[in-house]
């Protein structure tokens, strides 16, 4: 048993309800009790979906346990083929179903349903989301797709993006508009807004793109083996990887490709003058493995900022992620415990966080900013414009996405020059930014818990951990430093203290610790 | 006394035959309760016994509106932990052992059973028992179940407080016993209204903190607060207290209707008790009729949600002057909302249970003006040109007494007033419906594109 309180992945059959949901015309039974059905208010509500996930839940009892819950199972299978006529459907158990045993796959083969029933075998005590995801989409395709007639033109498929994912319809729009400027159409996309006939045509294009690993990899791989497609590994998440992307597809395609990048901003964005104070920013980055890589190489090579700290949730794809941390001189943080990530950002206090909502409310809680990269995501992250985090338009929009959240380069001289200006004072935040003005929300709320004068606001408690104690002309002279580098500036400073054995922190040491630093 | 309660000329709906269904139902299970009790008991933690799922579940439920430190978390069972039961009781204890030391505000924990631990027979009672003993006195040890295969939404506040009941100390003392968890500032102004009648002492459950747990005993009057309480009624009505019985307290009449129970068992006099409601009703009359315009003559269909469906018909119907034309709730409890059901008048079908896809077919077949639904249903229903109000939202906010009548109307009005401000924007998304055409569907798209070409 682990105590959890919040968590990143759901469990797998909400993996599978993301790929049933973003297909049409397939149909998903699920053997589950009474208050299942929470997962639907994900893609209504999240996403703000207009139609149900087309998924049928048993709703079993306790009185039906022992008695009828398998004639329960084929009620519910046989109306649902009844009612929505699906061109396929998929059966499965979930978490509590699975105790139960009732087989629902051989359950509804029994049936001779007139369409493809694919049973999924989820585990729903030893795997998650993801894995529920990958496994149901690899599934429909080995099911379902068999040998064809090539396309007359020069296609592929792209592979992966699913209901309920971080930017997915976009991501999927934008390099759909990429291939197309390199001459490739797309056969099929899937799952998202796929049918199950399309996924039988699968085999006519010339190669995959797998633009999500996370839920295409067993599928490409298979692809590959039966179908001798080949498939991209580049995920086209930033201007590099991008590139190397068209790069992969010219070497599978076997010719040299263009690529228009008239419409690529980022090189420029960044390069011009007023990006220079984004240099060293010290970054955190945290999520699935595909985004947080990606995004790493983003935040170093594309914006000059300094990763300081880089994870991802999902056990499967870890490896990459430890590589690369360890490529970067860091050790990655692999886990799917909040609070070991939050411990991990407290103690690294980077000053802006690339992470997923979970990161966003811790980032809150520090009073550090914190840019949305990766799901699991919110109402806030579906956002109406489009806005695609891949290919060159994709680049442009994590410019912004990542420039946002931060103080503009000109304020950040302002507020180091006129501490005490009554509108670039610290607790005002970014001026451009209002929700971001993380002093000013915790100041209040902690002088009503505590009654005294409000400490320095935006830290962890536990920052000034230890017997190092701050003296009180120390502690107003770490006031004056503005509060996006004020945290970097008391952790280092207390580190400094120790290091040097010193029980208390004066002015002098403040500055000591300053110089030692900055060398 | 000159505006007494009549029942509807008509006759109510007490007798009304009862649509009952089986199949698929939309609702939460009981652990969602953990949501609204976890901030209403400020040194319980509720410690989910379940799945991954189970986990998801809060968290979805709960938004992120109480993400900071919330005083509840999930032990997540594994595949170890269903090879052997022995083990999963170790499991427990040293979960809650962690739990404990880390956050010693915590004076009475809860242990609550989900479908899966339900299914593999874990007792968490003797867990409960056996980490009373340990970790007594300075924390209480209690268990219930929350499972979907159990219990409906609203129903895991009852076996949260019927759990609790036989914790609670005896008394002969001539009480009233407010039952049900209320938001803060609406137990303080029903506390305000008691005190003024004279009524007196009253104490709540569940308490804010453990020390100011009610005792109960012969003399204890109770009222329920909210209609979902049956068991915890049952157990209190085992251990002497009388049930007092009365609509319950939204909008002005039922709030009267509901004080005047009290009232009547605490013998206040007919002058007292107008000269103590009468300003609070008029305040309530007026800001109900305010917001009530919008609502005049529209018809509302309630899907089952949180069992509050049959006294908000009563209300919507009696005070708002809308027509309710099916009125669904997840088990229909007469013993406890007779008196709304004496008071509705004779017209909507009364459901119990679910089976959604019907449902919606009858919802989509009567275009009603107003549909009350879960968050699953609200965005599809709204697609296809029906206006809806999420049910969860009426269990979050203060809806009860006089101050709030005038919020509760307000509730309902809202997505009615928005879809009259919004200019060109009926029309649903770009992608048509999925829904196979089925008699019903049929019907609806129509219905929708004449509306859309209009």
């Amino acid at each position: 048993m682990k105590l959890t309180v919040w968590t990143y992945e759901g469990p797998p059959h909400v993996g599978a309800m993301r790929v049933a949901t973003g297909m049409r015309g397939l149909h998903y039974v699920l053997h589950a009790p009474q208050g299942d059905t929470y997962a639907d208010l994900l893609f209504t509500m999240i996403e703000r979906r207009d139609r149900r996930p087309p998924v049928t839940y048993t709703t079993f009892q306790a009185r039906d346990l022992g008695s009828d819950t398998a004639d329960l199972f084929k009620t519910a299978c046989r109306g649902a083929y009844e009612r929505f006529k699906p061109q396929a459907m998929i059966v499965g158990a979930s978490c509590t179903a699975e105790l139960i045993q009732d087989d629902p796959g051989g359950l509804a083969e029994s049936m001779e349903l007139p369409v493809p029933v694919i049973a999924l075998e989820l585990p729903s005590y030893q795997r998650k989301e993801s894995f529920g995801a990958s496994e149901t989409f690899f599934q429909l395709v080995r099911r379902l797709s068999g040998p064809c007639e090539p396309t007359a033109t020069l296609t592929c498929n792209i592979l992966g993006a699913t209901a309920l994912g971080f930017r997915h319809r976009d991501d999927v729009a934008e390099i759909t508009k990429l291939l197309a400027s390199l001459g490739i159409g797309v056969n099929v996309a899937a799952p998202l807004d796929a049918t199950p006939e399309d996924l039988t045509r699968l085999a006519a294009a010339e190669f995959n793109v797998m633009l999500y690993p996370e839920t295409a990899e067993q599928a490409c791989l298979w692809l590959e083996k039966t179908h001798g497609q080949k498939f991209t590994r580049t995920v086209p998440l930033g201007v590099g990887a991008t590139r190397d992307f068209i790069r992969e597809i010219a070497e599978i395609v076997g010719r040299p490709l263009e690529a228009d990048e008239t419409a690529l901003r980022l090189p420029w964005w960044t390069s011009s003058v007023d990006s220079t104070y984004l240099t060293g920013k010290r970054v955190f980055v945290f999520g699935d493995a595909t985004h947080a890589l990606a995004m790493a190489r983003v935040a170093r090579e594309e914006m000059g900022f300094e990763v300081v700290g880089l994870g991802a949730y999902n056990r499967e794809f870890a490896r990459p992620v430890r590589a690369a941390a360890k490529e970067l001189g860091l050790t990655a943080l692999i886990t799917d415990d909040y609070l070991e990530v939050e411990a991990a950002i407290a103690e690294l206090q980077p000053e802006m966080i690339m992470g997923t909502q979970m990161e966003r409310h811790i980032g809150k809680r520090l009073g550090i900013p914190c840019a949305v990269i990766s799901a699991p995501v919110h109402v806030q992250d579906f956002p109406a414009r489009y806005s695609p985090v891949m290919g060159f338009e994709g680049a442009n929009v994590l410019f912004d996405t990542l420039v946002h959240p931060l103080v503009m380069g000109l304020e950040e001289h302002l507020l180091h020059m006129f501490r005490e200006d009554f509108e670039f004072h610290d607790e005002a935040g970014p001026s451009h930014h209002a929700s971001h003005a993380p002093a000013a929300e915790r100041r209040p709320q902690e002088a009503a818990e505590e009654g005294s004068t409000p400490s320095d606001a935006g830290l962890p408690e536990n920052a000034s951990g230890g017997e190092i104690v701050w003296l009180q002309d120390a502690e107003k002279e770490l006031r004056k430093i503005p509060f996006f580098v004020r945290g970097k500036a008391r952790r280092n400073t207390e580190a400094f203290a120790s290091t040097q054995g010193l029980a208390t922190i004066s002015v002098e040491t403040l500055y000591d610790a300053k110089a030692h630093y900055s060398r | 006394m000159n505006d007494q309660i009549r029942i509807p000329a008509s006759g109510g709906c007490l007798d009304a035959p009862v649509l009952r269904e089986r199949g698929q139902r939309e609702v939460f299970c009981g652990l969602t309760g953990i949501i609204w009790l976890h901030r209403k008991m400020q040194d319980a933690f509720f410690l989910v016994v379940g799945s991954r799922t189970c986990a998801h579940l809060l968290q979805s439920a709960a938004g992120v509106m109480i993400f900071a430190q919330p005083r509840f978390g999930t032990a997540i069972m594994e595949e170890k932990d269903l090879a052997g039961l022995a083990d999963a009781q170790e499991e427990i204890d040293r979960e809650v052992a962690r739990l404990l030391e880390r956050r010693p505000d915590i004076r009475q924990l809860f242990l609550v059973g989900s479908c899966p631990s339900e299914v593999i027979k874990l007792d968490l009672s003797r867990a409960a028992e056996r980490l009373t003993a340990r970790h007594a006195p300075h924390v209480r040890v209690m268990s219930y179940s929350g499972s979907g295969i159990e219990t409906t939404f609203t129903q895991g506040e009852d076996a949260c407080l019927a759990a609790m009941v036989p914790t609670l100390p005896e008394t002969d003392e001539t009480q009233l016993l407010l039952v049900g968890a209320l938001p803060d500032v609406v137990e303080d102004q029903f506390l305000r209204l008691f005190k003024e009648l004279g009524i007196g002492p009253v104490r709540c459950l569940p308490a804010r903190r453990s020390e100011d747990a009610p005792a109960i005993g012969p003399n204890t009057r109770m009222l329920l607060a909210q209609p979902f309480l049956g068991d915890t009624a049952h157990l209190l009505e085992g251990r002497g207290a009388t049930h007092l019985a009365a609509p319950f307290p939204f909008g002005e009449e039922g709030t009267t209707a509901w004080l005047r129970a009290a009232a009547d068992a605490f013998g206040v006099s007919d002058a007292d008790f107008e000269r103590v409601t009468r300003a609070p009703r008029d305040r309530a009359r007026s800001a109900v009729t305010a917001v009530s315009e919008t609502l005049r003559g529209k018809s509302v269909f309630f899907f089952p949600d949180s069992q509050l469906e049959i006294p908000l018909a009563r209300f919507l119907a009696r005070e708002c002057g809308m027509t309710p034309i099916e009125v669904g709730t997840p088990y229909l409890h007469k013993g406890l909302v007779g008196p709304d059901l004496d008071l509705l008048p004779q017209g909507p079908v009364i459901s119990e249970g679910q089976d959604v896809d019907l449902q919606l077919d009858r919802c989509k077949a009567a275009r009603p003006d107003l549909t009350v639904c879960g968050l699953g249903l609200a965005n599809p229903l709204e697609a296809e040109g029906l206006a809806t109000k999420w049910a969860i939202e009426l269990v979050f906010t203060p809806v009860h007494g006089y101050e709030q009548a005038g919020d509760l109307a307000g509730l309902f009005a809202r997505p009615l007033r928005r879809r009259a401000l919004l200019k060109g924007m009926s029309a649903s998304p770009a992608s048509g419906g999925v829904e196979p055409p089925s008699a019903a569907s049929g019907a609806v798209r129509t219905g929708a594109s004449f509306e859309a070409a209009s």
